[in-house]
């Protein structure tokens, strides 16, 4: 099959959402209303409530939720075939990320743009805060845990890509200082930082960087692994202006060359779909789809990690509550797009089956580097590109999305065990360089101690990313329903993503704590477990909330 | 009838919105930070912290007397703690 039809459908079926189902929600469910005073202009103080217009605040709200995610997660759940990442993506886009991401904007909004976490202590109750902060914290855990390993792996497949992936953090910050310092204005200077990045990939599979095998009795992968914690760590305790800020921006850029390039490289090039609809042949060991699909892919269909976004930034600048459906609903639209690319190059860009099936050999093989190698075929057969060339820019692409969400990850790690510091009384703790520490050494723990001294196997954690991340999104969820159930309006458009969240969670959840006990893999098997404690709680504090909301009566608001 | 350089520099105000937007918080708390470092060594000699600079620095404290009752609350202090520099 032609994957031009699937690239077709799915996003023909995602601006159908887009200008049907969102307008439907928009205007009968949140009735968001174009005259209601946003906290943008209540508040506005120049510097966190700023009335934005909607494309630039679109433009950076789908590029804070839009990383490595929707890529990895995506280009892993293709071992099942296709069709159900596709239907996944595509409906979860649709019917939960769009209403989700819409949703949390528009209760944050209408709640003096208080973050998720501050809602759910206010909406749902002190516990469910306690319960948020846990979640969140494992969310970040995996994600740089997982992140870490991801990046590692792709440096050693491809390493013409090293010189470009640790380049651009000198592209970045010499852009940081000229901007910051206003030596060249904005245009010239994202012209001459694209133009850098770009030399550097093409440059890059000239000088191949490979580590030696053993570096002190640690693999290449593992010093990969430490080096790139190493550097998360400082980056993550320099000014945000000198690093994050530059190359936030540069990967925004980077998103959308990387995003045009795919798509107009599957219309021209219109590479066939070598990977089975539904791959009735699955290597042994991999899990059942149901349920494991829907906590593989997260970014892409829901994620909790949007509420975040939504509810810690882009609600201080939204200029007016009608906004809410472009930027959150189209912001999903986005990142669903970025995982249908994912899907089409992990599924046609491989010349025949048993070349897609000697990449996809066991679950968890496959992720990034079926997305790099498939899609660098994809980009050299439509565009001409030098394979080598698309290769490395694919990866730097992954590799800069991935590493940002690093830095980042670890900076709200920190502010976390600060927080902790804080509230237990413990002063070291309070201190950003100790409180990073503690962050960096417990991500590493996670990621060797899932993948043994090599760090391989890392990838095994990313269903319980999924999963935690899910458990955030139902919390979210559990929010927006509240509120619509004491506005006396239909709950039903959030409270059935929520309950299918949940059911979807706790069962892999039990799956994978089955697998992980089969395998005698203890390590794995008290994060699952530590996983569904709060995945219960989360649980309990939906029922007892939903039964107390539907006893009261609706609220005058 | 908007001009090319207008829609240029309409473009450009957008870029800049773009590039500044998520990290505007961030950064006028580090500012603010460096100001406070600031307000503290053109102040420091009134709250007996010696400063060589003293000389100097008394020429600006006229032109920070506007931030200098923001910086006192904002560093925990209610009222001014200069005995003869009342501002609130």
């Amino acid at each position: 099959m032609s994957a031009i039809i699937l690239l077709l459908l799915g996003l023909g079926g995602m601006a159908a959402g887009y200008f049907v189902y969102s307008r439907f929600i928009a205007s009968r469910i949140y009735k968001l209303d174009p005259n209601f005073r946003t906290p943008a202009h209540e508040y506005e103080d120049g510097v966190d409530f700023v009335p934005t217009n909607r494309y630039v605040l679109w433009g950076h709200h789908f590029t804070s939720v839009a990383g490595a995610a929707p890529i990895v997660g995506p280009a892993i759940a293709v071992i099942w075939g296709w069709l159900p990442a596709f239907l996944w993506v595509v409906f979860g886009t649709i019917f939960f990320a769009g209403v989700h991401d819409s949703g949390a904007l528009w209760a944050s909004v209408r709640n003096r743009a208080k973050s998720v976490g501050a809602l759910t202590g206010e909406v749902v109750g002190g516990r469910a805060r306690t319960v948020f902060m846990i979640v969140i914290f494992l969310v970040l855990l995996m994600v740089n845990a997982v992140f870490g390993v991801v990046i590692a792996k792709l440096l050693i497949n491809n390493p013409g890509a090293v010189v470009p992936v640790w380049g651009a953090i000198a592209v970045a910050l010499v852009i940081g200082q000229l901007i910051y310092r206003r030596i060249i204005g904005l245009g010239l200077v994202s012209i001459l930082g694209v133009a850098a990045l770009y030399s550097l990939i093409y440059v890059g599979p000239m000088v191949p960087v490979t580590l030696p095998d053993q570096v002190m009795g640690l693999s290449a992968n593992a010093s990969w692994i430490l080096m790139l914690f190493a550097y998360a760590a400082v980056a993550s305790l320099l000014p945000v202006w000198m690093l994050l800020q530059p190359r936030d921006y540069i990967n925004g850029l980077q998103l959308f060359v990387g995003l045009i390039l795919l798509y107009g490289a599957v219309l021209l090039g219109n590479p066939q779909v070598v990977a089975p609809m539904i791959n009735s042949d699955v290597p042994a060991g991999t899990p059942s789809l149901l349920p494991l699909l829907f906590v593989t892919i997260a970014c892409g269909a829901i994620s909790g990690f949007h509420g975040l976004v939504a509810s810690g930034t882009s609600s201080k600048q939204l200029d007016k509550e009608t906004d809410a459906r472009f930027v959150g609903y189209f912001g999903a639209v986005g990142e669903g797009a970025l995982a249908l690319a994912a899907i089409i190059a992990a599924t046609a860009g491989f010349a025949s089956l048993a070349d897609w099936q000697a990449v996809y050999t066991a679950f968890g093989q496959g992720s990034l580097t079926a997305f790099v190698d498939g899609g660098a075929n994809i980009l050299a057969n439509g565009m001409g590109m030098d394979v080598g060339v698309a290769a490395t820019l694919l990866t730097v692409m992954a590799a800069l999305f991935a590493g940002t969400t690093m830095d980042t990850g670890l900076r709200l790690q920190r502010y976390i065990f600060q927080e902790w510091g804080e509230i237990y009384q413990q002063k070291w703790m309070t201190r950003p360089l100790p409180a990073t520490l503690l962050a960096v050494l417990s991500c590493l723990l996670l990621a060797f101690g899932a993948g043994g001294a090599d760090g391989s196997g890392g990838l095994l954690i990313w269903p319980l990313f999924g999963t935690t991340n899910q458990l955030l999104a139902g919390l979210t969820l559990l929010v927006i329903t509240i509120m619509l159930v004491k506005r006396g309006r239909p709950a039903i458009y959030t409270l059935a993503p929520l309950v299918f969240l949940l059911v979807m969670t706790l069962f892999a959840l039990l799956i994978q704590l089955k697998s992980f006990y089969e395998k005698q893999d203890w390590f794995l098997l008290g994060l699952d477990l530590v996983v569904l404690v709060a995945a219960l709680l989360v649980t309990l504090e939906c029922t007892a909330a939903l039964k107390r909301a539907f006893k009261a009566p609706p609220e005058p608001l | 009838m908007t001009t090319p350089t207008q829609w240029l520099k309409r473009i450009s105000d957008l870029g800049a919105q773009y590039y500044n937007a998520p990290y505007r918080a961030a950064i006028a708390r580090a500012k603010r930070d460096e100001e406070d470092l600031f307000m503290l060594l053109v102040f420091s000699e009134m709250m007996g912290v010696p400063n060589p600079a003293a000389w100097s620095t008394l020429e600006l404290q006229p032109l920070l007397m506007e931030r200098f009752h923001d910086w006192h609350t904002r560093m925990g202090m209610e009222r001014s703690p200069l005995d003869h520099f009342r501002c609130c």
